[in-house]
């Protein structure tokens, strides 16, 4: 009992702390002395008279909203024993191995700086910058030369580092035996089957009303999509939004609700801290912008849905690398920001930097985390603070190696013992013809499915990803889609011919998919 | 809650198996660790900190002294405690743990020995143990923060008896609670807030070498 509750004074003075240095606490301060003057604030019981004038004002819920944000990103305090890295990764195999691909990648980023003769970072000069700010709004229509330039990495390098994962504790013995994974992952992460699955999604049953399945035009809206919606339009509070958007959200809605279960809010504070960053973008030129702009004609111009955001994607991802404020998710993250000191001053830690400022170097296909948010948001600086969230929350973990249950070892892990327990002719067939799901799978779980969906289908997932605060629905789904095309990919007899029956996704319903997958298959 | 850390010598670990340890093929899934304290006298245990190392179980032996004439006893204190919760997977593996003395099943007065039996009955692992062993005993009892006086000396004209039988809870051990909670925003307070700078350059300069290993 002992123990509870000073872990529970602990975090409310964590919580205080992070809370102090925000915008909302000099707000509420000024709130509090600007409402002295009401008539119903009386000096004897001042403090019950401000808590409740907070009440009735809804800033008590703002605060609440905050809060509640603050406890779903940072993980509890840990043991007071354990150091900083043990909060970021508790198994050291796996910071060892972060660390050596991390070493891979600032090997390549370096020789591609050598080769190319481009420095990592340099100032513009004034012209460039005018010219720069002239064309903001139109980066597309320019097309510098990337020829030379290639992406530092794609998500089928990374496949490659997560399949040559191993524990040295545990037992690799060569020969087959019970121990052996089946799979491409070896590491005995503890992954949920499909009893507990249902535990956890249970708002996504049967009997119970969904969007993407109980709004199409043959359902009459009267039985679910209207009461739906008339809840929807009442939502001021973070957690409730949160539990209401698991049954997914009304389009008209989603903006609105993402902002509230992310607790954005665009303050005039937020507009001026984007401008700085848009400032910052146009004084220095990074060797990273040439990989973003690399990575944007890549994947999202060539995209039959996302070409016409090509603009805000320059947008916000420049404004995106030179942001400190990323650093602290480092703190919860495996990976670490990559350092380097101005020139001429190595070694010297008062010269000490890190590169990019926001510690994140991008790889093929990340501009493919925004795309789909620019459906929802058109103001740039809003745009660009719900993807700093949802990256923070999120997108991290699809890019890094750790045992978090949402991160991506686990959801591999994951994808492969679902399709194994439940489709076990299936994943042997698969695996006899040299054709290992997890290898046609992986790339759609790294980018969240962006890319492969339709997009009003890809924002009925992210819908449940942010209503579920995991990313673990993204294994099921990829189960359910082998599970949807299992005939088609039982008479297949290569690698390429199976990545052909799983080329096209965009025709796939996902919530069905993943009802039946989890609800109504005979087990 | 202060606590002083007690000098202790750890015995390698024995492992517990039937059968000859050099031929037999098995892994041993029991190991016991001997705790002694050489040049302290018996002590009253508060804590045991370690960092777990992929043991699944663990159950704790003390050799306590009852009263002054009878010789020590061995005691279980702990059984079966479960640091695992799946023996197969990599959950809490490599966890930092704590046990009080409020969980232990007899009272840790007296102290002269301590017996960790660890167990871990997946023959996946190829070892297991328990590292960075601290053991605790209690410290002084004054705090080094002293508190306004209103806090710990309630103004005489109240009268605690009367909110008891109003079925109000006990008045110290409230003021106790909030004595700790006071003490900690004191400490926030002092700590400056994390203001974000946000520049990322050096006096305006960001012309870098190459990105650094280490």
């Amino acid at each position: 009992m002992l123990q509870e509750e000073s872990d529970l004074s602990l975090i409310i003075a964590q919580i205080v702390q992070k809370l102090k240095g925000s915008n909302l606490y000099s707000q509420l301060e000024r709130q509090a002395w600007a409402s002295l003057q009401r008539p119903e604030i009386k000096l004897e019981s001042l403090k019950e008279d401000i808590k409740e004038f907070f009440k009735i004002s809804g800033w008590e819920k703002k605060l609440q909203n905050a809060v509640y944000s603050e406890l779903s990103v940072f993980p509890l305090p840990s043991h007071p024993a354990a150091p900083p890295e043990h909060l970021k990764e508790p198994l050291v195999y796996m910071r060892k191995a972060q660390g050596s691909w991390e070493k891979r990648i600032l090997k390549s980023l370096n020789s591609m700086c050598t080769e190319l003769s481009i420095p990592l970072a340099r100032k513009r000069p004034v012209g460039e910058q005018k010219e720069l700010l002239n064309k903001w709004n139109e980066m597309g229509t320019d097309e510098p030369d990337l020829s030379l330039f290639r992406p530092v990495y794609a998500p089928k390098d990374f496949l490659e580092v997560l399949i040559n994962l191993r524990n040295p504790n545990y037992e690799n013995g060569d020969s087959l035996s019970f121990r052996t994974h089946l799979g491409l992952i070896q590491v005995p992460l503890k992954v949920k089957d499909i009893p507990e699955l249902k535990e956890c999604f249970v708002e996504l049953g049967l009997n119970i009303g969904q969007l993407g399945i109980d709004d199409s035009t043959q359902v009459p809206p009267e039985l679910f999509e209207n009461e739906h919606v008339r809840i929807g339009q009442k939502e001021q509070d973070s957690a409730a939004a949160q539990q209401y958007i698991r049954q997914g959200s009304p389009t008209a809605l989603r903006a609105e609700l993402w902002a509230l279960i992310l607790n954005i809010s665009s303050q005039p504070e937020d507009v001026l801290y984007y401008e700085q960053l848009k400032t910052n973008v146009i004084q220095h030129d990074l060797l990273v912008d040439s990989l973003i702009y690399k990575d944007v004609k890549l994947t999202a111009s060539n995209d039959d849905y996302y070409f016409v955001f090509e603009d805000y994607l320059y947008q916000v991802l420049l404004c995106f690398s030179r942001d400190t404020s990323v650093l602290s998710h480092f703190a919860f993250n495996s990976a670490s920001p990559p350092k380097s000191y101005i020139r001429g001053k190595l070694g010297l830690e008062e010269y000490a930097v890190f590169y990019p400022p926001n510690g994140v170097i991008p790889f093929h296909g990340f501009s493919m985390y925004v795309a789909p948010l620019c459906f929802l948001y058109h103001e740039p600086s809003k745009l660009y603070q719900i993807f700093r969230e949802m990256y923070v929350r999120f997108f991290f973990r699809l890019h890094s190696i750790s045992s978090h249950p949402s991160g991506i070892v686990s959801l591999c892990l994951l994808f492969e013992t679902l399709l194994q327990t439940y489709l076990p002719q299936l994943f042997y067939h698969l695996r006899e013809i040299g054709a290992q799901p997890l290898r046609i799978s992986f790339k759609w779980m790294v980018r969240a499915f962006s890319g492969y969906l339709a997009t009003d289908q890809l924002l009925l997932l992210w819908d449940r990803i942010l209503g579920y605060n995991s990313l673990e629905i993204l294994a099921v789904l990829a189960a359910a889609v082998f599970a949807f095309r299992a005939v088609n990919l039982m008479e297949v007899t290569s690698l390429a011919a199976a990545e052909a029956v799983l080329a096209d996704l965009s025709t796939l319903k996902v919530m069905p998919l993943l009802q039946i997958f989890l609800f109504a298959t005979v087990t | 809650m202060s606590r002083v850390l007690v000098p202790c010598h750890v015995k390698g670990s024995v492992a517990l198996q039937v059968g000859d340890v050099r031929t037999s093929q098995g892994r041993p899934g029991v190991l016991v660790i001997d705790v002694t304290f050489p040049s302290v006298a018996p002590f009253e245990l508060q804590e045991i900190t370690f960092k777990n190392y992929y043991t699944a179980f663990l159950s704790i032996r003390v050799r306590q002294y009852t009263s002054a004439h009878t010789p020590a006893k061995w005691v279980t204190c702990l059984r079966d405690y479960c640091l695992m919760p799946d023996p197969h997977s990599e959950e809490g593996a490599q966890e930092y743990v704590s046990l009080f003395k409020h969980q232990m099943l007899c009272d840790m007065a007296r102290i002269s020995e301590l017996r960790l039996i660890l167990r871990q009955p997946s023959p996946l692992w190829l070892s297991f143990t328990v590292e960075e062993l601290q053991i605790y005993q209690q410290g002084p009892k004054s705090p080094s923060v002293t508190f306004p006086k209103w806090l710990s000396h309630p103004v005489p004209c109240e009268q605690p008896a009367l909110l008891r039988e109003q079925g109000l809870p006990d008045p110290s051990r409230v003021s106790s609670e909030v004595q700790q909670m006071w003490a900690l925003t004191e400490m926030i307070r002092a700590s400056h807030t994390s203001a974000r700078i946000g520049r990322f350059d050096v006096d305006g300069c960001y012309d870098l070498n190459l990105l650094s290993y280490t």
